[in-house]
């Protein structure tokens, strides 16, 4: 609840458009997977800002902790050892919310206003017109919304939101020791990604690259991976990520044709009433069969 | 109330409650369905309390109607067989849609517009069972893929099931003398003769 409406460039469940009068620079999170060093200042800067503390957990063996995102937890750092050329890697991703440019979660939403997307690309849950439905999770590429268990309501990154719209950095960008975490316009980021995969391509890593998917129209969180030919080995980051064609189909253009087909079937049905006339017992029927009675 | 004690028995008490039961299920899920299936019909949800509360209501009363209905699938299922006839009559449907049914086959207590009616919304009762269960996220968290096909499946289904009880509804609404069967039970015998001849051969004997 940010930005003003002026702001907002897509809203769920919505057929008409939202204002557009204003542009707004297009901004975007960069995290350079590269110099993560997995110190969780990150979710710590994330609990402290939207100040929401989730439950404490259980180790599970791993450095994974929260073990997954949850309603409460909006990011999480996720460690994954990968064996390449004889050396154990530990390739740590900051898991959470891309904010695609073309959302999955706002497409699937059926409350209106419950999801927005911003002029500035930030998607962000409006938590007060939500209805717990759970469309969004299945809308979601990228696995990330999470309905909480207290209240029905879905949770996710909210970009910082409430900081970015006065002109500060996310929180966790603001809090990253190693600098892993940049915050700016899109193509200013994208242009520091080019030199950071430029210094990973001289240290040996051919296949460094940017992780900006096209397949939901790019996203507003990127990632530079030294192995962006194979995004799964960061525990399973989608190689091709898109809605899914079941959701698009779903709620696409199939949805207006099936309202009009049910119009159509009840219109249908009063036109051949009038038109046809009911359908009455004859009164020949009615003599013939009180004669039979009477025998 | 006997209006003619000539006329026909067509339904128990119990089952137009049953029947009633069902219908009434029926229209709740629908409006609340609508609600959650396009924007435009969002405004539906305000008869239930609002999205969250139309939300929370919708599988309950979805589980209870189910529940309801497989009581009546049980009542009528044998009635509901299709035979030769059946489909010689559904063959000719035309006929009977143009106004003229005086030369339709001769049918049983269900004709087989009936039957097709019955069988359709078995299988949309069953697929909307299944894939509301996959769905309803606040009881259920199954495999993201089935969420997704069950979104799907349920839309399909609920629209289906949708025009056929419309279809359902209207044709009660054409064939003068149809509703009261439902709401106390008896047709006159002109009627059962008219649209059901077998079935009064059957019940009276002539």
């Amino acid at each position: 609840m940010a930005l003003q409406s002026l702001d907002i460039k897509q809203r769920s469940a919505t057929t008409t458009p939202a204002p557009s009068v204003r542009q707004t620079t297009e901004v975007a999170k960069l995290i350079d997977v590269s110099a993560c060093i997995g110190c969780k200042a990150c979710q710590a800067a994330c609990m402290e800002w939207n100040d929401i503390r989730d439950e404490v957990g259980i180790n599970t063996g791993v450095y994974d902790n929260p073990v997954d995102l949850t309603a409460k937890s909006w990011t999480v750092m996720r460690f994954a050892e990968v064996e390449e050329g004889g050396r154990l890697q530990w390739l740590i991703r900051k898991d959470g919310c891309m904010h695609c440019a073309d959302p999955g979660c706002l497409k699937a939403c059926p409350a209106p206003g419950a999801i927005v997307q911003y002029a500035n690309g930030v998607v962000d849950f409006h938590q007060e017109n939500c209805i717990g439905c759970g469309y969004c999770v299945t809308g979601c590429p990228f696995n990330v919304p999470r309905i909480s268990k207290d209240d029905g309501k879905a949770y996710k990154c909210s970009l910082c939101s409430d900081r970015v719209a006065v002109g500060q950095a996310p929180a966790c960008a603001k809090a990253c020791p190693t600098g892993a975490i940049q915050y700016g316009s899109k193509s200013d980021m994208k242009d520091y990604a080019a030199k950071r995969i430029a210094d990973l391509n001289e240290r040996g890593f051919a296949k460094a690259g940017l992780y900006d998917p096209a397949g939901v129209g790019g996203t507003h969180v990127m990632y530079v991976l030294h192995h962006a030919d194979r995004p799964q080995l960061y525990n399973g980051l989608p190689a091709d990520p898109g809605i899914s064609p079941l959701v698009s189909l779903w709620k696409g253009f199939a949805k207006p044709l099936a309202s009009l087909a049910i119009g159509a079937v009840a219109l249908g049905s009063l036109f051949h009433y009038v038109m046809k006339g009911p359908n009455e017992v004859s009164k020949d029927m009615e003599k013939e069969v009180e004669k039979e009675t009477e025998q | 109330m006997i209006r003619d004690p000539k006329d026909l028995q067509r339904y128990t008490p119990q089952e137009r409650a049953n029947h009633w039961v069902v219908g009434i299920s029926f229209i709740l899920l629908a409006l609340s369905g609508l609600a959650f299936f396009h924007p435009a019909f969002y405004p539906l949800s305000y008869l239930f309390g609002g999205g969250t509360w139309a939300r929370i209501l919708h599988p309950y009363i979805g589980v209870f109607m189910a529940f309801f209905f497989v009581l009546m699938f049980l009542r009528f299922r044998m009635l509901n067989v299709m035979t030769k006839t059946d489909k010689e009559w559904l063959s000719r449907v035309g006929e009977m849609v143009d106004g003229d049914d005086h030369n339709m086959p001769e049918q049983g207590k269900y004709n087989g517009g009936q039957k097709a009616m019955f069988w359709a919304s078995v299988v949309c009762m069953v697929l909307l069972l299944v894939s509301g269960v996959l769905i309803w996220q606040a009881q259920f968290s199954p495999p993201i893929g089935l969420v997704r096909l069950g979104a799907v499946v349920h839309a399909v289904a609920a629209v289906a099931m949708i025009a056929l009880i419309l279809i359902h509804a209207y044709a009660a609404i054409w064939v003068k003398g149809t509703i009261r069967a439902m709401w106390y039970g008896t047709v006159t015998r002109a009627w059962a003769k008219q649209h059901h001849r077998a079935w009064y051969r059957e019940v009276t004997g002539k």
